[in-house]
């Protein structure tokens, strides 16, 4: 298979341009005779549903909630960053661009970074014109904060809710397609599986969540915008129900799936606490502005801490140790999230952890109250700090926050080409379920921008271009046989599920699977662990599949057996994951490899052998999968060493 | 702690539900409410018995899923918070607690814990949006939205359609939900343009699809996540009236 990314020719600034004015377009009257399918309704999928319905086409939109407005991008807190420049500060579109391929470790295309920056600015403008109440400064002009691993003031925030408040301006934009009857909503309706015929994507295959009824969808494309699949590692700031089935069905079905192993630990999350935790909390990097992240200096003040015989603001400042801004003065609190992580970590692992477990760092905001006075800090982050104390029962005014790193986003996803195609035509991916703009790490308040960027400004042109090239007629209908036998194949997953009877409920076996990929291919791996892990869940798979305990029945509305498919999906992919951690033997990012390190401890990359996008191809049950390598050239960017200091 | 559970069991829409006592021992009080249920789900797996159906997901309280009718109120004894958000500790050891679904004829209980809340999205449908094509928007900063006026639209823009104000109101009204869009949009120079037409649409959606009417108790907006204020009840009043006076707005 011949990876073509489909990057235009050109200067970088005119790609984008080009592009669109290279690609067909679909006559106004003809856009009604095609069908396209969304599943997933977050930011990517309810701006694409709306947008594609705007022009015309026949939108069927999913979402397994029991509302579009609930998908998990509402949970983003801090903002989303736009290259507006409004505050004089020297931002623009190459900065942005820049900083993001800098920020992702060299790992992401520049094309397609470029175009994201590019298209940044427009999305502000969409979501102000749709009544998004974004901050602002008492003149009416809108306000900016600044954001980890930039210098420049371009994050645009709601209070602490700015993914709700972008979210619902997606939805109502969607709401308002439905009135018009160009989107049909279907809601607890969960995708299981993909229907590929002719070398193209014809539908899915989809259960209702309420009933139980197993139901085909043809169409002329499909856009998978289905989220991240962080959920592998159990406990994560992703919401309960986020998983990767959808985009792991459609890679058994031939969809190369992209650098699965690029996961993003988020610096400021709230500890664990026990086991029967079921989700962490993150905690908005936006905190990192005004917080001071620390630990004490020593290993037995920390253990003090521990046992509760000293206060942490009884530690003088001399015995603190702010080790970010130590190590890194040149971006100090607001280093990246990797490398944050990473260092949070470190002075865990010496021993100077404070909480009871030794699992957690200070994040102070003493200095800044007295600086600014509480009042200011409670208007910029007073939502933050309510649901802090609501969560750990203890006051962040008065004593400083504890954080720890937490599972938080996935830069892996789906392969796709510049148009946001995976390999399989008709099938697209958009969002986090996509591989494509953040290489191995992303930027904070970039999700938010991607997700839209993709669904307002890309897909609308892209999908056009496939749709031109079909034609109308090109779809095959919900009885011809490939519908049927996908609708088999589900129902006999299903079937085999609930045969099982075994002892043991399907979350137990998601903490187990989420267990091992924290411990072994979480913030830092190596390639004894990762084999370790990999023997770890194969094993796993083989008890799952003949112990897992599914009560109740599939004509019903029944939880624990949505549960399960997901969780099986899961424990494959985190096979998969252990993969391509094994096979990228270098650090980049949020990827660390032991064996890979600078004298430092920072990450060590090795541009000569692993500048490329690891897609895999899968080869049936049990099969070791297919790699393909996708050469990532740089024209517009030196690699050079990532560096905050 | 030791905790008596007593939970609304209910099949599905056609069967008539009941509630059923389980007990735990084994509570943790830094538990949230919802691992708790999680906790008895997983045992009652154990034991062969079919888990408690209940919605829930971000479990940060923001998605506006979870929703328990907890020894009388909505979401539980705290107030500003989700039932995701309520945590154990907010319980005294051998405590009994019921937990119910919302009750409101406009929300059919699915299963258990869960109903149908899908009368707001069709109330949104009806007219809670700006009528703008992605791609003809001006410049984001083109139109000066003082800062007052922009947090007081967002106050109301908060709310998460969680639907804790129906089921907290004893007419199981919808007025302080379908008021937090109307306000929202009335209060931003965007959404002026359709502001009358908006209130009129979202009320008459509202009324069809079975909410109750509203003495204006203010029971909604003490057991809202969010608390979002009465005002924005009043704002909605004002534009309705207002549609209903001026006549090109008349409909039907």
């Amino acid at each position: 298979m011949k990876l073509d990314s489909k990057i235009p020719e050109g200067p970088l600034a005119e790609k984008w341009a080009r592009h669109k004015f290279g690609l067909k377009l679909v006559n106004p009257a003809n856009k009604r005779k095609y069908d396209i399918i969304v599943v997933g309704t977050g930011l990517a999928g309810a701006s694409a549903a709306a947008s594609l319905a705007e022009l015309g086409y026949n939108v069927k939109a999913l979402t397994f909630h029991d509302s579009a407005r609930r998908a998990h991008s509402i949970a983003a807190q801090g903002g989303i960053n736009a290259a507006k420049n409004y505050q004089n500060d020297g931002d623009s579109v190459f900065r942005l661009f820049y900083d993001t391929i800098k920020g992702g470790d060299y790992r992401a295309r520049e094309g397609n970074v470029y175009r994201l920056a590019e298209v940044s600015v427009n999305i502000i403008d969409q979501c102000v014109a749709q009544g998004v109440p974004f901050a602002r400064e008492y003149g009416g002009l809108l306000a900016n904060r600044s954001f980890g691993g930039a210098q420049v003031s371009r994050t645009f925030y709601a209070r602490g809710q700015t993914g709700q408040q972008l979210l619902l301006g997606a939805y109502s934009a969607l709401s308002r397609q439905v009135t018009t009857g160009k989107v049909k909503m279907l809601t607890r309706t969960e995708l299981l599986d993909i229907v590929v015929e002719g070398g193209k994507a014809r539908g899915i295959v989809t259960r209702n969540l309420i009933t139980g009824k197993i139901e085909s969808h043809s169409a002329h494309a499909v856009l998978l915008c289905t989220g991240g699949y962080g959920n592998v590692f159990y406990l994560s700031t992703n919401a309960m129900n986020s998983n990767v089935t959808a985009a792991w069905r459609a890679h058994k079905h031939g969809a190369l799936f992209a650098n699965p192993c690029f996961t993003q630990i988020h610096p400021t999350c709230i500890p664990v606490k026990g086991d029967y935790q079921s989700k962490l909390t993150l905690m908005s990097e936006s905190l990192r502005n005004d917080g001071r992240v620390w630990v004490p200096k020593t290993k037995e003040d920390a253990e003090k801490i521990r046992k509760g015989q000293l206060k942490p603001t009884d530690l003088k400042e001399e015995d603190r140790d702010y080790f970010l801004e130590r190590r890194y003065p040149s971006f100090g609190n607001l280093v990246p999230r990797d490398v944050a992580s990473r260092n949070a970590k470190y002075v865990c692992d010496e021993g100077r952890g404070v909480s009871k477990t030794g699992l957690a760092v200070y994040l102070d905001f003493a200095d800044a109250i007295k600086r600014d006075g509480r009042k200011t800090i409670e208007a910029k982050y007073g939502n933050l700090f309510e649901m802090y104390e609501k969560i750990v029962d203890d006051n962040p005014y008065e004593t400083p926050m504890m954080i720890y790193p937490a599972v938080h986003y996935t830069m892996g996803g789906l392969w796709v080409d510049y148009n946001l195609m995976t390999s399989i035509p008709g099938l697209y991916a958009l969002g986090e379920a996509n591989f494509s703009d953040h290489g191995a790490n992303r930027l904070g308040a970039s999700a938010l921008m991607q997700g839209l960027a993709d669904g307002y400004f890309v897909i609308p042109y892209t999908v056009g271009d496939y749709l031109a090239t079909i034609g109308p007629a090109d779809k095959l209908p919900v009885d011809a046989p490939a519908f049927k036998e996908a609708e088999q194949r589900v129902t006999s997953q299903i079937q085999r599920l609930l045969s099982i009877k075994g002892t043991k409920p399907v979350d137990e076996f998601h903490r187990q699977l989420g267990l091992i990929m924290w411990d072994y291919c979480g913030m830092s791996r190596n390639a004894e662990g990762l084999k370790k892990a990999k023997k770890m869940i194969q094993d796993l798979k083989a008890e799952f599949w003949s112990n897992v305990r599914i009560m109740g029945e599939n004509e019903e509305m029944n939880q624990s057996l949505e549960g399960a498919g997901r969780v099986a999906d899961f424990i494959e992919l985190g096979e998969l994951m252990v993969d391509d951690a094994l096979n990228r033997e270098e650090s980049c990012g949020g990827h660390f490899r032991e064996e890979h390190q600078t004298e430092d401890g920072e990450a060590l990359r090795d541009d000569a052998n692993f500048a490329y996008v690891a897609a895999w191809e899968y080869q049936g049950e049990n099969q070791p999968e297919t790699l393909h390598k996708e050469i990532l050239e740089f024209e517009n960017v030196k690699l050079t060493q990532r560096s905050y200091k | 702690m030791k905790i008596n559970l007593k939970v609304w069991r209910q099949k599905n829409n056609n069967t008539p539900g009941k509630l059923v006592e389980y007990q735990l021992d084994n509570i943790s009080p830094d538990m949230s409410f919802l691992e708790m249920f999680d906790v008895l789900n997983g045992e009652l797996t154990k034991k062969g018995e079919e888990i408690v159906a209940f919605d829930h997901d971000c479990r940060e309280g923001i998605c506006g899923s979870c929703s328990m009718y907890i020894n009388g109120r909505a979401h539980g004894p705290q107030t500003g918070a989700t039932t995701c958000q309520l945590h154990m500790r907010s319980f005294n050891d051998g405590d009994t607690i019921v937990v119910e679904p919302w009750r409101a004829r406009a929300f059919p209980v699915i299963k258990d814990l869960i109903v149908d809340r899908s009368a707001f999205d069709r109330v949104i449908q009806a007219g809670g949006y700006v009528s703008v094509n992605t791609g003809s928007a001006r410049d984001a900063n083109e139109i000066l939205i003082p800062r007052t006026v922009a947090d007081e639209a967002m106050d109301a823009a908060a709310c998460i359609g969680c639907g804790a104000c129906v089921a907290a109101c004893k007419n199981a009204s919808a007025m302080l939900f379908v008021s937090a869009k109307v306000s929202q949009l009335a209060i931003l120079p965007q959404g002026k343009a359709e502001s009358q037409q908006r209130a009129e649409r979202m009320v008459a959606q509202m009324d069809a699809e079975g909410f109750g009417a509203c003495s204006f108790t203010g029971a909604c907006s003490v057991e809202c996540p969010k608390s979002i204020s009465l005002d924005h009840i009043a704002r909605m009043n004002r534009e309705y009236l207002g549609a209903k006076l001026t006549s090109d707005n008349v409909q039907g």
